[in-house]
């Protein structure tokens, strides 16, 4: 009943090519956003935007990238936390080069430099796939966490090999470096995150979408339509590229503060990996909700378990919150291996027929 | 039903965290004090000795003098295992709490934080880590380092090394491998080392192991097989340090010409090699041992009550006595800071100031129970280092044996470096605040 779409009539193409074409959806979206903006902000302390907020958009951005290689053209990539980095180093480079230029001119400008060089290592993946263009791009991970450690000049020979970010502001207002509050570091991240997100979701549902999961559903088959496979992987590795290496330099420039080359490790690759997965493969919903769980959860549970009145150490809770994540990650893979996003969907199908279920 | 459970789940765990997450001040009359600790991931090692240390020596004040000048000490560690991200989430969720001073315990963790202590008004106490930069106290008024930064220790280690040559001079035409963590930690030395090669006339071999490949060094140690340095020095810090005791020990390096940093040289780094790592030496600031009252202490308030994570065989170990001399540090600074405002409920503003004008005395050091424990400590407005100096303890088969004087860091050399490196760091992060702090008076 809640979720009944009856009495929606579309009356044109443009009302049934919305990409929410259910009033529900949009009242339900539109309250989102006005919580993410209105709400969060004002009622959250700095823990919550900083260390949680921040972070979970970051990742989720991120994700949304990986999502779009791994989940909707079929391409496994393992060099996500290199393209991030690439993102990072070069949107400091540009700011320390470049300083009277804005910095999130440069913030997205970084996504460029990253979708470049994801089309470099894209460049294997006609002939390779699956498994084997995983390790390709693993070794992608390898040579670019290399040039992070070994190339002074990205780093602006710095003693600590590391970028620190320098103070930069927008209308006035610090928007990096110390001085910059939680609220409007949040509020940039949370803007480019929608606008982004929302640029994600026209183009999997356009003509390139379609491309993409055509090539994933069957290559051959595409190709015999008309899909050029080496264009449409390419625009893969480049947009999915670009993403993450925006999320990168957002993750260095609005979070960390400061970063060394380790940011940017294979472990950094896996955790996004999980969250595509865990989230669902070949859903933006999913990549919100996947970076919610591997990113969030860890660092909630041991607040959780102190909410209980359950007095542990920190390490202990370390060690609790590395067994429930993993449990919950099997758990979540058996019951719904299409991953979260298949939830929501499942919930919305209740939702439609309660309270009469057939 | 699932969706039910899982909705009842949500709804639960969201109220039992909204408590963390919106939070109200609160009144205080109690000196909070959160210690960044890592007893998970490839450096716990390292860590956990070091954690114990800090947390039982501040837990002892408290049990024996009901904390320090009367106001009871908060103490609550944060697990970072090492991790930069969970480190900056452990900053964000105890600064709703004022704490009076932070020790990161990571470079990775320190770097991001030293700007914002200004801000936020949190001094950092990074323990002989860290940001070696950050000795000059008119860039970095709140960021402390003392005893010794990462260039007094390479510069001892270096005329340590001269020493056993017979003079500084005898170093030419010798070959020094300099095995290092292949990050900042790590990366810091190198300059120094190039520069004491161009002066001395020695020649370095780099053996840089990357972060994630700590626990398989034999890349490295064949290279060191065919250089045959005639010393070796290594600059590792959790699993790599026993990984590289081993793998020197398998290749037959000799042990006594094998040099660490005092990170280098915990019981954990050297024992799993046991005897055939008799002669490894390494650098060292505290005592070893539990041979003082304030440990008795801390074994008859703390430990013996099992309110430590501590074995009791294992207090007074090489880490264990650093954590220790941390909470010293941290503990002195507040009596400091309490005797020169007068207040007895001190903010992080305070402890900075008492930071800055800390001295420990060896009278000093005698009277908190530990003669002989550390050398003199005496920070100045304008040194926040102190460049102590530092001995060198060898191991025996089963424990660490001290086998030199303190050796004195080699000042001329690192302090023109440190000025231009702090110089460096202003020039780079254009905006850096001028020093504003006014200056105390050393009590």
């Amino acid at each position: 009943m809640l979720y009944r779409e009856a009495g929606q009539f579309k009356t044109n193409y443009r009302d049934d090519m919305a990409v929410f074409p259910i009033l529900q959806d949009r009242i339900g979206i539109l309250i989102i956003l006005i919580i993410a903006f209105a709400v969060v902000p004002f009622v959250g302390n700095n823990f919550l935007l900083h260390a949680i907020m921040i972070p979970f958009l970051v990742f989720a951005l991120a994700t949304i990238g990986l999502n779009i290689l791994t989940g909707y053209t079929g391409l496994l990539s393992l060099g996500t936390g290199g393209f991030m980095g690439v993102g990072a180093y070069a949107c400091y480079k540009l700011t320390t080069t470049f300083p009277d230029v804005n910095v999130l001119v440069w913030v997205i400008c970084s996504g460029f430099f990253s979708a470049a060089i994801g089309v470099v290592f894209g460049l294997p993946s006609l002939r390779i796939k699956g498994f084997y263009l995983a390790v390709a791009t693993l070794a992608s991970q390898f040579f670019l966490q290399w040039c992070f450690i070994r190339i002074p000049w990205l780093v602006n020979y710095n003693l600590s090999n590391a970028i620190e970010v320098p103070r930069r502001s927008l209308f006035g207002i610090p928007v990096t470096g110390p001085e910059a509050t939680p609220q409007t570091r949040y509020f940039v991240v949370l803007t480019i995150v929608v606008l982004m997100t929302w640029i994600a979701s026209n183009l999997v549902r356009g003509r390139i979408g379609r491309m993409w999961m055509a090539v994933r559903d069957m290559d051959i088959a595409a190709e015999l339509m008309g899909v050029r496979l080496l264009n449409t992987k390419l625009l893969a590795f480049a947009v999915s590229s670009f993403y993450c290496g925006v999320a990168g330099a957002l993750l260095v420039f609005l979070y960390y503060g400061s970063a060394e080359a380790t940011a940017f490790s294979i472990n950094q690759s896996f955790a996004v990996l999980s969250m595509v997965i865990v989230g669902g493969l070949g859903s933006l919903l999913g990549s919100f909700l996947g970076a919610a769980l591997i990113f969030t959860l860890p660092i909630l549970l041991p607040h959780f378990m102190a909410g209980l009145g359950l007095p542990i150490q920190s390490a202990t809770a370390e060690h609790i919150s590395f067994m429930i994540v993993g449990a919950l990650i099997i758990f979540f893979l058996i019951v719904e291996p299409h991953g979260l996003a298949r939830l929501w969907q499942i919930a919305k199908q209740k939702l439609r027929v309660w309270p009469y279920p057939y | 039903m699932r969706m039910k459970g899982l909705l009842v789940g949500a709804v639960l765990a969201a109220t039992a965290v909204t408590p963390a997450l919106v939070s109200s001040a609160s009144a205080q009359d109690s000196i909070y004090i959160p210690l960044f600790t890592y007893r998970t991931g490839p450096f716990a090692n390292s860590g956990i000795p070091i954690a114990n240390g800090m947390v039982d020596y501040l837990n002892m004040l408290n049990e024996r003098d009901g904390g320090i000048g009367g106001v009871k000490l908060v103490i609550e560690e944060c697990e970072t295992g090492y991790n930069t991200e969970k480190g900056l989430a452990c900053y964000e969720s105890t600064k709703v709490k004022n704490p009076v001073v932070v020790g990161p315990w990571s470079t990775g963790i320190t770097l991001p934080l030293i700007p914002r202590a200004s801000v936020d008004k949190i001094p950092i106490l990074s323990m002989a880590y860290g940001l070696s930069a950050s000795a000059v106290g008119d860039t970095f008024p709140w960021v402390f380092n003392p005893p010794a930064t990462y260039w007094d220790g390479l510069s001892m280690a270096i005329s340590y090394i001269g020493s056993k040559e017979g003079g500084l001079q005898k170093l030419k035409g010798k070959t020094i491998g300099y095995l290092f963590f292949d990050g900042g930690y790590g990366r810091e030395p190198i300059p120094l080392l190039e520069s004491f090669a161009k002066k001395y006339g020695f020649e370095v071999k780099m053996y840089p192991v990357p972060p994630a490949e700590m626990q398989n060094q034999s890349g490295q140690w064949l290279n060191v097989r065919k250089d045959k340095p005639d010393y070796m020095i290594m600059w590792g810090w959790g699993a790599m340090n026993p990984t590289a005791v081993k793998e020197a020990a398998r290749i037959k390096y000799p042990m006594d010409k094998f040099i660490g940093i005092w990170w280098s040289g915990g019981e954990d780094d050297a024992r799993p090699t046991g005897g055939e790592a008799k002669g490894y030496t390494t650098l060292n600031f505290t005592a070893v041992g539990s041979n003082y009252p304030a440990i008795q202490d801390i074994i008859k308030h703390v430990v013996s009550k099992g309110k430590s994570q501590a074995e009791k065989d294992r207090v007074g170990e090489a880490h264990y006595n650093k954590g220790i001399y941390n909470s010293v540090l941290i503990a002195e600074a507040i009596r400091n800071a309490q005797k020169i405002t007068g207040k007895k409920v001190v903010t992080g503003e305070d402890v900075r100031r008492g930071l800055e004008t800390l001295t420990i005395s060896a009278q000093r050091w005698k009277e908190l129970g530990l003669e002989g424990f550390g050398s003199p400590v005496a920070l100045s407005c304008a040194d926040h280092n102190g460049h102590q100096p530092a001995y060198m303890q060898q191991w025996d088969g089963t424990k660490w044996v001290k086998i030199s004087d303190w050796i004195q860091p080699l000042k001329d050399d690192v302090l023109p470096l440190l000025k231009a490196a702090a110089d460096d760091y202003v020039k780079k992060n254009a905006g850096w605040p001028k020093r504003t702090e006014s200056c105390d008076k050393p009590s």
